[in-house]
């Protein structure tokens, strides 16, 4: 028992568990809104676009957590609205406009931080450091939960038409162009919530592995939410107990262990696995073919 | 003729200024399926998404048992073309026959008996009980067809708006689809449906709506259904391309 519970008898670890309960919920319940509605490429644009944000915060505030926080989502929005407004206003596409400008993002970001005079490594908001959690950052975490969740809760039905079928749901009336604000801003408050604990380049990860997991294994919306916002948290915890004994950074192995989750989703997942369907598969052509011989043509 | 009815007047809708429908004014009473026939681009599903509230008009309006809709309405439903909608969303027969009942629910209401019975009839109109529980995308196209028509009836829709529901169906699941509107027509709803297969006119519908951005006729389809109006709405080029130049 001791091997379980030693690493949490740090101070630096048990805010580390606080984080990874909170952030890996968060994450894994927004995951499912970002696996159906097709996000994934917008919301790695949105994490990659925080840089800059992060930079000019730096710049402005120096390390003050609520100025990084301002500048990080002002960031992202920006993209996030930049890219729309491209890509109405020309042929270019919204995937193409998302591309071309969370790169330009991101680089105006790396070269920023470049000139900040306070010792920060970039290499801590790319990969990020949850053992270097502070209770400030705790504060943020746990104060976009409070906003997000029990907001997405209230909106699930109005969000599932959206996500199922648009059409109808602008039909019934349901404004879907202000919920899809909300989606974005929602999820942007989640990654910056994220970012001390896995940094920009991982956060997708922590993001969509556990709804893509929980996405093969059931049927039903709800489900998937929980689902993947129990799942992410459980991958969050181990990812950060593994590498305290392997000693390897933790976003990386958090990342890792959410992915081996859905690595054994994909093979075994009873009704949408890759083996099961394949067993079920020979199972079908045995069963014709015994079907063909019965009526003697087998011979 | 103003009660139990649909009436469509002066209806003008337009995509980037070029109007896709025209000016069309007709009135088509309750308990119909109603054929919208024309060629590519005449605007067929632009006329069913500007009843359903989907587009914004650019002038006239939709009136129903003489009422002025806007926006959305409990009595209208769209059922969009089979591949607009992401099958492989986690949910069931019965998930999507529920959602009929989101506009009437209010999004933070727990549903009711009422709402439950409603779901229930509506599986059990269109044959859906036994699969109720199966996932929507192990489902045959026709199924899936009455699985869009079962929401439109939990939901206690009047007028139905299908967009080419026969498109991609094999031959019984056709005739299976074609017994349910009959059905349903039977039961007082107005069927609007897109439609593109001539030869089943006669067959499935009472009334037909020719479009080619303008209205070229409407009426029953013993009237209206002819040859010669036929070559009115097919054979010359459609009506927004052409009054704007554009290559078709």
């Amino acid at each position: 028992m001791d091997f379980l519970f030693e690493p949490f008898q740090h101070a630096f670890m048990q805010r580390a568990l606080v984080a990874c309960v909170v952030i890996g919920f968060l994450n894994g319940f927004l995951g499912a809104f970002v696996v159906l509605r097709r996000m994934a490429l917008m919301a790695d644009s949105l994490s990659h676009s925080l840089l800059p944000g992060l930079a000019v915060g730096v710049l402005l505030f120096n390390l003050a957590p609520l100025g990084l926080f301002v500048g990080a989502l002002s960031a992202a929005l920006m993209v996030a609205l930049g890219a729309q407004i491209l890509a109405r206003g020309s042929r270019v596409k919204e995937d193409t406009a998302l591309g071309v400008l969370y790169t330009v993002a991101f680089s105006a970001g790396v070269v920023l931080l470049h000139f900040v005079k306070v010792r920060v490594s970039l290499m801590h908001y790319l990969f990020g450091n949850i053992l270097g959690v502070s209770n400030q950052d705790l504060w943020v975490g746990y104060g976009v939960a409070l906003a997000v969740l029990p907001l997405l809760v209230a909106l699930e039905r109005p969000l599932q038409l959206l996500l199922f079928d648009p059409a109808v749901a602008r039909s019934q009336g349901i404004r879907t162009g202000l919920l899809n604000v909300v989606l974005v801003v929602a999820l942007v408050l989640t990654m910056v919530s994220s970012l001390q604990a896995v940094g920009v380049i991982l956060l997708l990860g922590l993001l969509i592995s556990p709804a893509a997991t929980v996405y093969l294994l059931c049927d039903s919306f709800p489900v998937m939410l929980w689902g993947g916002g129990v799942l992410g948290m459980i991958g969050a915890v181990t990812g950060l107990w593994l590498s305290y004994w392997i000693g390897v950074p933790s976003g990386a192995c958090i990342v890792l262990v959410l992915g081996a989750f859905f690595c054994l989703a994909y093979l075994f997942s009873p009704r949408y696995g890759y083996i099961p369907q394949l067993i079920k598969s020979r199972h079908f052509h045995e069963e014709s073919l015994a079907r063909w011989n019965d009526h003697g043509h087998g011979h | 003729m103003s009660h139990h009815s649909l009436e469509v007047r002066d209806l003008t809708v337009s995509y980037r200024r070029i109007p896709a429908i025209h000016h069309l004014d007709f009135s088509v009473p309750c308990g119909q399926s109603v054929a919208v026939l024309g060629p590519n681009g005449a605007g067929k599903s632009t006329l069913l998404k500007a009843i359903a509230g989907l587009v914004d008009l650019e002038s006239g309006g939709v009136l129903f048992h003489g009422k002025r809709m806007s926006g959305a309405s409990q009595e209208f439903a769209y059922l969009p073309q089979r591949e607009m909608v992401d099958w492989d969303f986690p949910t069931t027969v019965r998930g999507v026959v529920e959602m009929g009942r989101y506009l009437s629910l209010r999004w933070w209401k727990r549903f009711s008996t009422s709402d439950e019975a409603a779901v229930e009839s509506a599986l059990e109109s269109m044959q859906l009980t036994p699969l109720q529980d199966r996932q929507i995308s192990a489902l045959s196209g026709g199924q899936q067809q009455r699985v869009f028509l079962a929401r439109a009836l939990a939901q206690e829709a009047h007028v139905l708006l299908l967009d080419e529901p026969f498109t991609g169906l094999d031959q019984p699941s056709m005739e299976s689809l074609r017994e349910v509107l009959r059905t349903l027509r039977s039961q007082g709803k107005l069927l609007l449906i897109s439609h593109h297969d001539l030869s089943s006119v006669q067959d499935t519908f009472d009334r037909v709506i020719l479009l080619n951005g303008e209205l070229i006729a409407d009426g029953p389809v013993k009237e209206t259904f002819t040859r010669q109006n036929l070559e009115r709405t097919y054979g010359m080029r459609v009506f927004s391309g052409l009054s704007h130049g554009l290559p078709i």
